[in-house]
């Protein structure tokens, strides 16, 4: 197990190179940098060359590309992420109270989608192919084809309309005012929970059907065991792990992949600094961005699978 | 993913000389939920097709002394902030959604099922480094990178489209490169190899038709997820630029500002985004059923 444990990790380096050598380049594909995105905006035309190339030498823009990736890469073993190109301040310092903001804000919504698609998906499971099956189907559906910006529109729009009401705009930490923090962040956590909890109800349902299919299944009713306790202590066990292992994966995408809910409260989370940073040509920041959210994916990964071993021990990884 | 010949009756109707008409009704008879998504997309397809002549004002047309009109006899869903129809929008948009729809689910499910195949087929390290590849595609979130080849490529339906179809090709060529695997060890392509077939011809004539159930499946999947992330790219104002009538970019901008006197403006499209993901989605657990007699219900 430490053996696995270890490749594992080992394992996540590779992947995290290629990651950012593809942003790197991808980022330098993108037409423009960082010193125009900033003159153009104020008459940039008539900015001379010779002032934006000393922009550029300051930033380290004029050095050959091996030598800005491997300055990068030896600041990130180092764990310093260096500066923006924007603001001149460092990136830490940037990203810390937006990546509270939106691990928040996906803990929030994998909780809701948790809570309601397990009891969702076994109530369907239970009632195969009777209107209780069908309501939660066209629920879940109907969960996966609203966007979730569209969804986010509509409770503000309703909560406008019916209580004159309308929550925070300006985003509060939770350890500064909990109640602002939470009358904001629970509608963008609401809208994008039901797209997650539909997610998790489908395949509570699929397993749990499988589940109660199986042979242990059956010996436990045999033995004239209640179905209460068959369905907590056998299937619901069983059935239960590629459910969390969905929500777990949703769950790091969750922390840099809700630009458009964002966007439609107002949060400036990861996913808008994101958009941010492209458009401001913000090579370090974005990279720096996108390096997390893709560490972020692979340790839950990683911790999904060893949970996985943990928690069932019909499966040894070598 | 193996297709039994049940999964082929099924589709093909109670017999083998059934006509098409047959099988539509033994489609919609046995799966009442698939047949509604195939009605819906039906739907959206005939106004897509012939959005000149059921339209009853040009998409693009501004008519400033009708800005903001509310839902009446006139405009059925009322005017936007410019005094645009929303509904002859709708209807337009209906074309930008399948166009790009399925252009991305094409384009990424044809790249992605042949770098699974290709990958399944040459094993050992060409596979290894394939995987590796496709696994940094995989630790970025779907937006950020449709977001990154945007700002590349720059907006507009085809760069949408592309921006869109690159995402998928990783998915679906970690999917069909798993059923491929399997397809590799078949006898008959032992018998192709020995045959002497070039690599290309045992690729696409041997192995590809025998993967074609999961990536048929993926393919109406991804249809569903482009029409979604084509609404959230467009409403960034990073997807289809104006004046083209697309649904996310009618969600954009006045809608939200005037949402709450003219709330028709925000409701309507979304609606038209929901109820086409929603049919593309029904449709596509049917077929998947279908198709995969390992995930049937029954």
């Amino acid at each position: 197990m430490a053996y696995y444990i270890l490749k594992r990790l080992l394992a996540m380096i590779p992947t995290l190179l290629g990651v950012a050598v593809l942003i790197f380049l991808l980022l330098r594909v993108v037409p423009g940098d960082v010193v125009e995105a900033r003159y153009m905006g104020e008459g940039g035309q008539f900015q001379s060359q010779e002032l934006m190339q000393i922009e550029r030498k300051k930033l380290g823009l004029d050095k050959p590309l091996w030598t800005q990736f491997v300055t990068w890469m030896w600041g990130i073993v180092r764990l310093d992420f260096g500066l923006s190109m924007w603001t001149g301040a460092p990136i830490s310092e940037e990203i810390k109270l937006r990546f509270a903001l939106s691990l928040q804000l996906a803990l929030m919504a994998s909780t809701i989608a948790t809570l309601l698609a397990i009891p969702l998906g076994i109530l369907a499971a239970l009632k195969q192919d009777t209107w209780v099956d069908y309501a939660v189907r066209i629920f879940s559906i109907s969960g996966l084809a609203m966007p979730s910006f569209w969804l986010g529109i509509l409770l503000i729009l309703g909560m406008l309309i019916i209580f004159k009401w309308l929550p925070p705009m300006v985003f509060t930490p939770l350890w500064v005012n909990p109640w602002d923090n939470l009358a904001q962040l629970i509608w963008p956590a609401l809208a994008v929970g039901y797209r997650y909890c539909a997610v998790g109800t489908r395949m509570m349902r699929s397993t749990m059907l499988e589940v109660l299919r199986e042979d242990y299944i059956r010996t436990a009713r045999a033995k004239g065991l209640w179905m209460k306790l068959i369905l907590t202590r056998h299937a619901l066990k069983n059935a239960i792990l590629p459910v969390l292992t969905v929500i777990s994966l949703e769950f790091a995408f969750l922390l840099g992949g809700l630009v458009v809910t964002e966007q439609v409260f107002n949060l400036n989370g990861l996913g808008m600094l994101f958009v941010e940073g492209i458009a401001r040509r913000d090579y370090t920041l974005t990279q720096a961005l996108v390096l997390l959210v893709a560490t972020a994916f692979l340790v839950v990964n990683f911790a999904v699978d060893i949970a996985y071993a943990w928690l069932d021990p019909r499966i040894r990884y070598r | 993913m193996t297709v039994t010949p049940h999964a082929i009756d099924e589709l093909a109707g109670a017999g083998p000389r059934a006509g098409w008409l047959a099988a539509v009704l033994n489609f919609a008879r046995r799966r009442p939920l698939g047949a509604l998504g195939a009605t819906v997309i039906l739907l959206m397809v005939v106004l897509a097709a012939s959005a000149d002549v059921i339209a009853p004002y040009d998409p693009l047309a501004t008519d400033y002394g009708a800005m903001l009109t509310a839902p009446g006899p006139g405009h059925w869903l009322g005017t936007d902030a410019f005094g645009r129809d929303v509904l002859s929008r709708m209807i337009y948009g209906s074309r930008t959604a399948l166009m790009v729809g399925l252009g991305a689910s094409l384009i990424g499910a044809t790249l992605g099922s042949l770098i699974g195949v290709a990958s399944a087929y040459f094993g050992g390290r060409v596979d290894l480094f394939v995987q590796r590849i496709m696994d940094v595609f995989f630790a970025f979130p779907v937006i950020i990178l449709a977001l990154a080849v945007v700002s590349i490529l720059g907006t507009g339906v085809g760069n949408v489209i592309l921006a869109i179809a690159t995402p998928m090709v990783p998915r679906c060529a970690r999917v069909v490169r798993s059923s491929a695997l399997s397809v590799r060890e078949m006898p008959y392509v032992d018998a192709a190899r020995a045959s002497g077939f070039g690599h290309r011809r045992i690729i696409l004539r041997h192995m590809l038709p025998n993967v074609m159930a999961p990536i048929l499946i993926l393919g109406t999947a991804f249809l569903g997820e482009a029409i979604l992330l084509e609404s959230s790219l467009s409403f960034l104002g990073l997807g289809v630029t104006e004046p083209t009538a697309a649904w996310g970019l009618m969600l954009r901008g006045a809608a939200v500002e005037f949402a709450e006197s003219a709330p028709w403006m925000a409701f309507f499209p979304g609606l038209a985004i929901s109820l086409a993901v929603f049919g593309f989605n029904l449709f596509g657990d049917s077929l998947r059923d279908a198709l995969d007699p390992r995930l049937r219900t029954q």
